[in-house]
């Protein structure tokens, strides 16, 4: 649904900026994890709102699966020059090595779960007590239960019976010694309020996110793009159609819906009538069980 | 219009999720594939889709068919966009409703129309009325097992007026509904002609939040802008959020606990000049002169009044599972500015079920009180009743920096 009204959004404005602030004055060391998506991409808008013309008191970081599209980090690489901030690039592949970790089998590999480590190697090598990311309480129903101020172990754990209580807009950032804390500052957005608040404030975003023509193969009736991670195997259909993401993933587990959108307002009509969720239809890695987000969120997913 | 955030409160038993659920399925907020995952887990039980299972998000959860604690769900309409608390209504989660309540401008009150009102009704409004809640809406939710009688409704009506004088609601309304069926929740129902209201959703759109626009303007400082650049030499800017009321341009202002008296020369909000901040919004002010001024420094206009101290007296709802300590120094979180505090005695702890005072030497997790608290420096601050913004606080453990209580300020002669 779409709402006639844009005092919602600058509630949600607000908050986002308010949470924002907080984290800045709270922490010693804080980060904003930046995907590259659109999520990510309307924080760092929020955070020029919240800081201009004063720089960042927090540098941006990437956790680099190695697996993203070109045009995502393209677009990170150009934002980061554009605004003058600090990015720090947390890479996976290196993790890897590091660990001798061993690559998730099958067709449509995720690397979800090996990026926690590349995400608490670079926490603990900045000290890092912070972590600003993304995630929206509407996404997925582990997160419907997510503080905005998320305490986390040493091991980057989140256990949801030891969250604590927040009341009303009060934050309490206090953490012991090796804990840090996961910040959401967008966690009462939905995927039409971000939407609606790029097309208001004209943010700029990478094109994977517009319908463009692209080769892909029809999995599940999926449609996963053809990259040098995925190549057609005999049998598999491929089609060449119009398509657009709705989330910016890896390229090999990131599925594109078909679309001719052209425009946010194309997007947010898309997003109207279209009736299943985001990572639902888009997420390869969610659907495997149930409780896909809960476990991975248990062991320092973020 | 802005968002409405609210919880419905009543037991397992009441119907709160499968209200919820409804909401959102009559809503068309489920989609599909959520939908799917819910038609997946009926089938293995072979029945029909349990709208109560919309809310439950977390598998310990599922598997142990409770609410652990506060979900967060969304829906809008064409009029408004919505956020609920739902938070589970068993005595022993009092403090996840008080969490819940906290972010809340109406409270869903369920209320089983074959039972009327219970000891749990008395409970939820109570804490609602206390947390500051304005509007309330008594569901008289199952009234098709009643046969959609009048009389039932009238009867439960008259029963919540009688004991509402005891509650600080501004407005209460009346609702039969049947969650299950689906009776005036969405669209009116037939079924209950002798009702002359709007169905829920409609209710929901329409209600009025009370701003915080009219009370005493309060502002603190939230974070210091000072670029120490070229092109922003000079440049001191105080952020922060205008808790209530308003500031303009060339008001005079007397900054605690500093008690320095400037005024504000400009206004920036989003990277631009503005003449007028008001309740709720972001803004970053400059004043005339350069003085030490700090985060929790308050920002009060000369003309009014703000209430100092260091022996303050306050409701606490207890959060912790450890007892509270009597003469232990806590972190007091007021908004931005932190002091150290000692609760130095209890008052008086109030029955939520039997809603009347007692006597007592200890607090325990899910307790709600009366205290003394002595702070190691001077509070600024208004009385909840007041301000709503600028009269509660948390109270933080020293070492574990749990949360553990909730602070509503008394008025000073309390």
């Amino acid at each position: 649904m779409s709402i006639n009204s844009t005092d919602y959004l600058a509630q949600l404005e607000n908050e986002a900026i308010y949470i924002l602030r907080e984290t800045a004055a709270q922490f010693e060391k804080p980060a904003l994890l930046f995907s590259g998506g659109k999520d990510s991409i309307v924080l760092v808008h929020l955070a020029l709102k919240a800081f201009r013309p004063g720089k960042f008191p927090f540098p941006l970081v990437h956790v680099d699966t190695g697996h993203n599209f070109p045009e995502a980090i393209a677009f990170r690489d150009y934002l980061t020059q554009k605004i003058g901030e600090k990015l720090i690039v947390a890479d996976v592949e290196k993790s890897i090595k590091k660990y001798n970790l061993e690559e998730t089998k099958g067709r449509f590999p995720s690397r979800n779960a090996l990026q926690t480590y590349a995400l608490l190697d670079v926490i603990e090598e900045n000290e890092f007590d912070a972590c600003i990311g993304g995630a929206r309480r509407d996404e997925e129903k582990a997160r419907a239960k997510e503080r905005i101020f998320s305490v986390r172990d040493d091991f980057g754990q989140w256990d949801p019976k030891l969250q604590r209580p927040e009341l009303w807009d009060i934050l309490n950032g206090k953490v012991q010694k090796g804990n840090n804390v996961r910040v959401f500052p967008i966690s009462n957005w939905t995927e039409l309020d971000i939407w609606n608040y790029i097309q208001k404030n004209n943010i700029e975003l990478p094109s994977l996110y517009f319908a463009h023509d692209r080769e892909c193969i029809v999995h599940q009736d999926k449609l996963v793009a053809t990259s040098k991670f995925i190549q057609p195997l005999p049998g598999d259909v491929v089609v060449n159609q119009k398509v657009r993401y709705r989330t910016v993933g890896d390229m090999t587990c990131t599925a594109a819906v078909p679309s001719q959108a052209a425009t946010i307002q194309d997007i947010i009509d898309d997003i109207i009538i279209t009736r299943v969720s985001e990572r639902g239809q888009t997420r390869l890695d969610d659907l495997l069980s149930e409780a896909a987000m809960e476990d991975r969120k248990k062991q320092g997913y973020f | 219009m802005k968002t409405l955030r609210f919880i419905t409160a009543g037991n397992v038993d009441d119907g709160k999720s499968t209200l919820i659920g409804r909401l959102l399925y009559d809503s068309d907020s489920i989609h599909t594939d959520q939908l799917g995952i819910l038609q997946k887990q009926i089938r293995q039980e072979g029945q029909e889709i349990d709208l109560a299972l919309i809310t439950d998000g977390l598998r310990a959860e599922r598997e142990q068919g409770i609410t652990i604690d506060v979900a967060y769900k969304y829906f809008s309409t064409q009029k408004r966009k919505f956020i609920i608390a739902d938070a589970p209504g068993h005595e022993q989660y009092t403090r996840n409703m008080i969490t819940g309540t906290s972010n809340s401008d109406l409270i869903i009150i369920l209320v089983d129309a074959r039972k009327g009102i219970t000891v749990q009704t008395k409970r939820h409004a109570s804490i609602g009325s206390l947390m500051g809640i304005k509007k309330a809406i008594i569901a008289i939710n199952k009234i098709d097992l009643v046969n959609y009688s009048e009389e039932v409704f009238e009867q439960i009506k008259v029963d919540f007026e009688a004991i509402k004088s005891n509650l600080k609601f501004d407005e209460i309304i009346y609702l039969p509904v049947s969650a299950l069926v689906g009776d005036n929740i969405v669209e009116k129902s037939h079924r209950t002609p002798w009702y002359e209201g709007e169905a829920l959703l409609k209710l929901l759109e329409k209600i009025e939040i009370p701003s915080t626009e009219n009370l005493s303007s309060r502002f603190q400082v939230q974070w210091v802008i000072r670029p120490k650049n070229d092109d922003f030499h000079d440049y001191r800017g105080y952020a922060g959020l205008v808790l209530s009321g308003n500031y303009k341009v060339g008001d005079s202002v007397k900054i605690y606990p500093s008690e320095i008296e400037t005024k504000i020369i400009k206004i920036e909000k989003n990277l631009e000049t503005i003449t007028e901040a008001k309740a709720g919004e972001n803004v970053v002010l400059h004043f005339d002169g350069n003085f030490d001024i700090s985060r929790g420094d308050a920002v009060v206009k000369s003309e009014e009044i703000l209430t100092s101290g260091s022996a303050i007296n306050s409701w606490i709802s207890w959060l912790d599972h450890t007892e509270l300590q009597i003469g232990k120094t806590y972190i007091l979180q007021h908004r931005f500015r932190n002091v150290r505090a000692k609760v130095v005695a209890i008052n008086r702890k109030w029955d939520v079920n039997e809603w009347k005072f007692s006597t007592t030497d200890t607090i325990k997790l899910n307790d709600i009180a009366q205290i003394a608290i002595k702070t190691n420096q001077n509070l600024f601050y208004d009385s909840f009743i007041d301000n709503p913004k600028s009269g509660n606080a948390i109270l933080i453990d020293e070492t574990t920096f749990a949360t553990v209580g909730a602070l509503m300020f008394l008025e000073q002669n309390n």
